[in-house]
């Protein structure tokens, strides 16, 4: 399937009826809550032509060790295998569906083997061996035209990009350089690039629509109003150099913020007597906030989305991969791997320590956004035929020089539709 | 009055400031310097350092608990802490190495009650000249890993 680069979205007509005035500034409610919908994004967005993020390859370094994890809503394994290749395939047996891993992650050696009934696959999910596949004692077993090769749980393609490794079902997802563009590339290139260190790993389940924490994600114009910790503490505001790219098709962004916080504009929140300006309030010890250039670019904030669940985040030096696994239309559970690089100093260990309070499920910044989906979710209970306005920056999804945007979520909706032909 | 009927008391404090949300008691049960964190079983068995919460000061505390009263946007919310009791592993140095169960019930606006966290406190505990004890170290390590909404308040 091509990629389309054209703004305009093909009128089609939704379970709902047509898309409200066929704009992608405007986002109706029902995307939200809608069963029949979340059983077409599963066909069409995970399980179609997108890159699904699934783990770092350096949570599987050596042969037959795998991770296990979801493409929507369909389980899946990760492993490596001796070639140092990595495959991906459905986590469902092939005989009576049961999870052929069943742990979060581990070493297998050289086959997986379903504990139901003991059918065995290799480290590419091949079916390899029936238990008592001619019988005992040449009764029972499996019919002699039974054939192994034909079964076997689906298989997913898989690639990789300065250590994330990507899974896609379908054979016309193109190669993640392509899919991402250029530039978005090369802002995944900046953050990943030497060898990483894994630091720690926590889940947070959300009580909202998968939607709602990926638009959360790419609005660019919340940060700094709804965290009142990032704007008191100059870590990004709006009045900063910055802005945010966004990929021709709409579906990734990488939204920046450059240098000092004291530009030109910097009274502009005190002066809109916005809550998140709050002088009165100072650190005890400042120490969090003793950050060090790392990229060479003076970019102290790069928040990066890839279409349609993957976060990759730089907070001064703290770096997160943030993983989206939709849990049905109302809930999902948001997956934070903190990482670090393998040749970080003991002082580049504390400071990254020490600045992860500002993320994940207690971040000082990031708590907030837990919470705000589900007020979402919450808020439209009833109105489903109600729309959300998403303007502004205007009605269209390009990059802009500025973060006053939401550009980027329009950019969503844009990929959102052609996926799912809405 | 034996060790471990001193740590309970220091347990005891701990729990009834942070549920009667009394949170600026809370950093003074530190001594200064300290390490807080708040992690999980699993990291801690494969040996991850991080925390969803981490502190090495008192201020850092401090800065916790002001985060929580002033910057930070959540749904009303209180905890019921059930503290088991110590064990001390270990006495060294004028430092206790302890061991203490623990459980939160997470109390929404909305009147739910839930477990919301379980695992077990691993402590270095000092005392003061006084003999007042005080956490050199508290490594809040949580058995599971899934933290739900958001967690605002410390464990």
């Amino acid at each position: 399937m091509d990629i389309r680069h054209d703004t305009h979205v093909e009128a089609t007509t939704t379970p709902h009826g047509p898309w409200p005035e066929d704009s992608i500034s405007r986002v109706p409610y029902w995307v939200y809550q809608d069963e029949a919908t979340w059983l077409r994004e599963r066909e069409r967005v995970f399980e179609g032509a997108t890159w699904n993020y699934v783990c770092l390859e350096a949570d599987i370094p050596e042969k037959g060790d795998y991770r296990t994890t979801h493409v929507g809503a369909m389980p899946v394994v990760v492993v490596r295998a001796a070639d140092g290749t990595i495959n991906a395939f459905e986590n469902r047996c092939a005989h009576r569906g049961a999870l052929i891993a069943f742990d979060d992650s581990g070493n297998v050696g050289n086959q997986f083997k379903c504990i139901y009934h003991a059918w065995s696959y290799d480290l590419a999910g091949n079916l390899k061996g029936i238990a008592f596949e001619r019988g005992i004692a040449g009764v029972g077993g499996m019919p002699a035209d039974f054939k192994r090769e034909e079964h076997g749980p689906r298989k997913l393609r898989t690639t990789t990009l300065c250590g994330l490794v990507f899974a896609t079902l379908s054979p016309d997802t193109p190669p993640i350089e392509d899919y991402l563009g250029p530039e978005i590339l090369a802002r995944v290139r900046r953050v990943l690039n030497r060898p990483i260190r894994v630091m720690g790993r926590f889940t947070q389940p959300l009580p909202n629509n998968w939607k709602l924490y990926v638009e959360n994600v790419k609005d660019t114009y919340h940060a700094s109003l709804l965290h009142l910790f990032f704007a008191t503490f100059r870590i990004t505001r709006l009045t900063q150099a910055g802005g945010v790219l966004v990929s021709a098709d709409g579906a990734h962004h990488a939204s920046y913020t450059i240098g000092s916080a004291d530009a030109p504009g910097a009274s502009a929140y005190r002066e809109q007597g916005l809550r998140s300006e709050n002088d009165d309030y100072k650190l005890a010890d400042p120490s969090l906030l003793d950050s060090v250039e790392e990229f060479g670019d003076h970019i102290q904030l790069q928040i990066l989305s890839i279409f349609p669940g993957v976060i990759l985040q730089q907070i001064h030096n703290c770096l997160a991969v943030r993983q989206v696994v939709p849990r049905g239309t109302d809930a999902m559970d948001l997956h934070w791997t903190y990482f670090g690089f393998a040749d970080d100093s003991p002082e580049m260990n504390k400071r990254r320590l020490k600045q992860q309070n500002l993320v994940g499920p207690a971040g000082f910044v990031s708590m907030e956004d837990g919470c705000v989906g589900g007020f979402v979710q919450r808020g439209i209970a009833a109105a489903g035929d109600k729309v959300s306005v998403v303007e502004m920056g205007g009605r269209t999804a390009e990059s802009q020089a500025t973060r006053a945007t939401e550009s980027s979520v329009r950019g969503f909706w844009k990929a959102w539709r052609r996926h799912m032909g809405y | 009055m034996d060790m471990t009927s001193r740590l309970v008391q220091l347990n005891a404090a701990y729990a009834r400031a942070i549920d009667t949300e009394k949170f600026e008691d809370w950093p003074k049960l530190f001594a200064d310097p300290c390490l807080y964190k708040v992690t999980t079983a699993d990291n801690v068995a494969k040996g991850l350092e991080s925390g969803i919460m981490y502190a090495d000061s008192r201020g850092m505390l401090e800065d916790r608990v002001s985060a929580l009263r002033k910057a930070n946007i959540y749904e009303r919310q209180r905890y019921r802490h059930i503290v088991g009791l110590p064990v001390v592993t270990g006495e060294a140095g004028g430092v206790a190495t302890t061991e203490t169960p623990f459980l939160i019930v997470r109390i929404m606006r909305d009147g739910a009650m839930a477990v919301f966290a379980t695992g077990c406190y691993h402590d270095r505990v000092v005392a003061d000249s006084s003999g007042a004890l005080s956490f050199a170290e508290r490594v809040v390590v949580c058995d599971g890993g899934r933290f739900d909404t958001l967690v605002a308040i410390p464990f």
